[in-house]
């Protein structure tokens, strides 16, 4: 939509509602800042962005949707001078490249008048921002530990893989063993970065299988790791592992779990890029509104079973 | 296996201390690579066992195979950065490729033939288009090389819509013996590895055109002057290196059976640093595919024991790479 016929559409729809609902004629010009599809889950993240432009535009002829993508921290803090200055958006979500290196773009931006929604990495200070909406981490962790201890009576060898080092990582990690501390009898043999990445995990796996002789389960912290995982097991067809617990709910294993088609995949745990749509459809809905949102939104990560995997397969999404 | 060495200046000077110093450079690798072999068995005995030589050899296979081509093209002096996506694209076309024609009825094995030699011909397409560019566009390697880097990506990306591209299910159990299957105990990828090195062992050392590759990069002018088709033979060294990333690509589509965009992130880095820790000159001039083979496998078993012990936290596995690699190269380096 060009300027000036958004301009002029919002100047007929605040005739329109003149007198009637003052208030709902506000019009929202929302930006988003993203990174760029450069693996399958941020491929994802970019999916649901211009899923929730297609779907929030349409639901709300006020509301004008921009999405940029951006393949590193400066481009995205370049895109962020453009969407004010050019787009001259007075709503933003972002989900920033790197946390440190947005924050100050971020803290201009807001102090322009800009409404800031963070989601998933967080800025180094949060004054920067108005609301934070994000994945659950913990329960990332959490989860899958419960769900292993159980599945192992709370006994037996677990080998863990890592994503690439982050904070996010150490987060899922500590949770993880924080769980299993409660169960003296699971012995977490290694835990090495696989880097959220099927190769790599393919040769911590293989080089794990070397190692041990007798490992119970799996936590691949991640579907794509999951992957590599998978394949060096059966490479180097070994029996003694009963369960491989990736996360994050791909597609491709939210669809091995409803056919049952792998016996060593029992259950993940969501963290779906999907987030981003709810973010954007949260902040848009209240600035409409002109309400706030409140200053953190955590979107629960829940346990994927065969039975209710269903409802978190979208086989559209890239991920 | 010491790595042939065209300087004659060193069996001169061997009788005296700096010449026998000066051959034990040339062992720099052979020796690190010693080194490291006995450091894992001490501190895992698992390692020295057969299935984990087999393991590391066979992962070694693609960058290793790449490796000697990239030594082609670094001898000859130039460079390609790109090989890593490039190795990721032909993955993707491939198995789209391939995925294509499952629906055909043809035989399985017909549709991994296809992909095969559509692999081969992608390789060699994109090494000639970077050789053109090069030579008749007089373009520096840097810059025609860094440009696709980012064009092969993207079109991967774009092609797998930002997720993974995966090989159909009945396809990839057909191909699947191209990685997984062994031929007198040792693995498919490993037979291949070292056909491709002997090859090009054979066509550096042994031929009228690896000399005119080493002339060309010790002193372009003159291998021009004593008429030597200086453009010919730099391209040709792209196309064979493209050769050698498709040869890479039809051992790695059978491993996954997906592509994604990041496959093959930092190969061409894995890649020119197998070839400069095995001793060739980044300058181009002289180099060895045995110092080669031995630099890649240098680089797996690294990370192979870093894996199998847990002596250093998992954080600064980088850095103990990093610092092998520098250790191997100063015990090889040369003399001004």
């Amino acid at each position: 939509m060009t300027p000036l016929r958004s301009r002029l559409l919002s100047l007929a729809l605040a005739f329109t509602a003149f007198g009637v609902q003052a208030q709902q004629s506000d019009k929202v010009n929302l930006g988003v800042a993203i990174p760029a599809a450069t693996h399958a889950f941020t491929a994802g993240i970019v999916f649901w962005a211009n899923q929730a432009k297609k779907d929030l535009e349409k639901a709300h002829p006020n509301l004008k949707v921009t999405v940029k993508t951006a393949g590193g921290a400066p481009e995205q803090a370049n895109q962020l001078q453009d969407l004010l200055s050019a787009t001259k958006i007075d709503t933003l979500v972002i989900f920033p490249f790197e946390s440190a290196a947005l924050t100050k773009p971020v803290a201009q931006a807001k102090a322009k008048g800009v409404y800031v929604t963070v989601v998933d990495r967080g800025l180094t200070d949060t004054s920067a921002q108005d609301a934070y909406v994000s994945g659950d981490n913990t329960a990332f962790g959490r989860i899958p530990a419960e769900y292993l201890a159980k599945a192992l009576n709370g006994k037996g060898n677990i080998v863990a893989l890592r994503g690439i080092p982050t904070t996010i990582d150490n987060e899922r990690m500590n949770a993880f063993t924080e769980v299993m501390k409660k169960y003296p009898e699971i012995k977490i043999l290694d835990a090495k970065h696989g880097n959220w990445n099927r190769d790599d995990a393919f040769k911590v796996m293989q080089d794990y299988l070397t190692r041990f002789k007798q490992i119970d389960a799996v936590w691949a912290a991640d579907d794509d790791m999951a992957v590599g995982v998978l394949k060096a097991i059966e490479q180097a067809k070994r029996k003694d592992i009963k369960i491989v617990f990736g996360g994050a709910g791909m597609k491709q294993m939210v669809k091995t779990l409803m056919d049952g088609s792998n016996p060593l995949i029992k259950a993940n745990v969501s963290y779906s890029p999907k987030f981003m749509y709810d973010a954007i459809k949260l902040t848009a809905e209240a600035r409409l509104k002109n309400e706030k949102l409140p200053p953190s939104t955590i979107i629960p990560s829940v346990l994927i079973t065969k039975e209710n995997a269903k409802q978190y397969y979208f086989p559209d999404s890239p991920f | 296996m010491p790595p042939a060495r065209t300087d004659t200046a060193a069996s001169a000077a061997a009788s005296t201390w700096a010449g026998r110093w000066d051959r034990l450079h040339g062992f720099g690798p052979v020796v690190g690579l010693v080194l490291l072999c006995i450091a894992g068995t001490l501190l895992n005995s698992e390692f020295a066992t057969v299935d984990n030589a087999m393991n590391v050899l066979t992962r070694t296979a693609f960058i290793g195979i790449i490796a000697v081509g990239m030594c082609f093209v670094i001898i000859s002096g130039g460079i390609d950065l790109s090989v890593g996506s490039m190795a990721a694209l032909i993955a993707g076309s491939v198995i789209l490729v391939m995925n294509g024609a499952a629906p055909r009825g043809w035989p399985p094995m017909a549709i991994v033939a296809l992909g095969m030699g559509v692999a081969l011909v992608l390789g060699a397409a994109f090494g000639l288009a970077h050789g053109l560019l090069i030579t008749r566009g007089r373009i520096e390697p840097f810059i025609v090389t860094l440009g696709t880097l980012g064009i092969f990506r993207a079109c991967l990306t774009y092609f797998a819509d930002g997720g993974a591209i995966t090989l159909d299910n009945a396809l990839a159990d057909a191909y699947s013996p191209v990685y997984y299957a062994s031929l007198l105990g040792m693995p498919v990828p490993v037979w291949i590895f070292a056909a491709v090195a002997a090859a090009g062992g054979v066509i550096l050392n042994r031929t009228a055109y690896g000399r005119y590759v080493q002339a060309i990069g010790s002193n372009e002018q003159v291998a021009r002057y004593a008429a030597v088709n200086v453009d010919r033979v730099k391209t040709s060294t792209y196309v064979l290196l493209g050769v050698c990333v498709g040869t890479a690509t039809l051992l790695y589509v059978p491993r996954l059976g997906s592509a994604s965009p990041t496959t093959g992130l930092l190969w061409e880095l894995e890649a020119i640093a197998a070839v400069i820790v095995g001793g060739t000159a980044l300058r181009g001039g002289a180099g060895s595919i045995a110092g080669t083979v031995v630099g890649a496998v240098l680089l797996s078993v690294i990370s192979n024991i870093l894996n199998l012990t847990n002596i250093i936290s998992v954080y600064l596995n980088a850095a103990v790479q990093g610092l092998v690699i520098i250790v191997v190269a100063f015990m090889q380096r040369r003399r001004p």
